[in-house]
């Protein structure tokens, strides 16, 4: 057991093994590499939360909540690189924005996470397929998805 | 910064594993080929840029999270 300061909920206690490393960072947050993927205190959000600066806290969901569709094209060498043996080992979550004004909260379906559930490694992708944009609007997605 | 000058079909080997070609080039675009090993990452800027910006979005997100109804 270790303690950190979130963004969201104070100092907790954490497992050690929900300390994920992003070796390379998030992009543009690039010097930021030990997060802990927690619980948001709602369901069926997570908070990746910087183990390093407590300000520093992304909201996530699962991107196949609202896109069944989903894909991820992970390549070869970048699983090797994340200790990723084997497609289930692969945890894919989507980083939400939600606009502090109000709006719409949109999930970023072109810059994934991938995390290794049994290295504790991840790194953020980016897909060339057009179908997944930087602003899924999830509520609408969603809506969409029940009605087929 | 290395500034230099390629003539058409001519290569820069970077690391010794990438290799940048100028392909083509048409009046103010240049056709680049890229071969890199699968791992080096390789986006076209404004797409690095798009995401960097949304990042930064998403970490001033409002915690208070709209509810999201699971379906059974």
């Amino acid at each position: 057991m270790t303690s950190i300061l979130t963004k969201g909920m104070g100092e907790i206690d954490i497992d050690e093994r929900q300390l994920i490393t992003f070796t390379s960072g998030l992009i543009g947050f690039d010097k930021f590499t030990r997060f802990a993927l927690l619980d948001a205190p709602q369901k069926p959000y997570f908070f990746l939360q910087s183990a390093d600066l407590a300000e520093l806290n992304f909201i996530l969901l699962d991107p196949f909540l609202f896109r069944p569709d989903y894909e991820v094209d992970i390549p070869d060498d970048l699983a090797a690189l994340i200790g990723m043996k084997k497609p289930d080992d692969a945890l894919i979550l989507a980083i939400v924005t939600v606009p502090p004004g109000g709006g719409p909260i949109t999930a970023n379906l072109m810059g994934p996470l991938v995390i290794c559930r049994s290295s504790r490694q991840g790194t953020q992708l980016v897909q060339a397929d057009p179908r997944w944009q930087i602003k899924h609007d999830v509520m609408a997605e969603l809506a969409a998805s029940r009605k087929q | 910064m290395l500034i230099l000058t390629r003539k058409i079909n001519e290569k820069v080997i970077i690391n010794e594993d990438i290799i940048v070609s100028i392909i083509e080039i048409r009046g103010d675009m240049v056709k680049v080929g890229i071969e890199a090993p699968r791992s080096v990452k390789v986006f076209r800027s404004e797409v690095y840029e798009a995401i960097q910006n949304e990042n930064r979005m998403a970490a001033e997100s409002e915690l208070q999270l709209p509810q999201i109804e699971l379906g059974s």
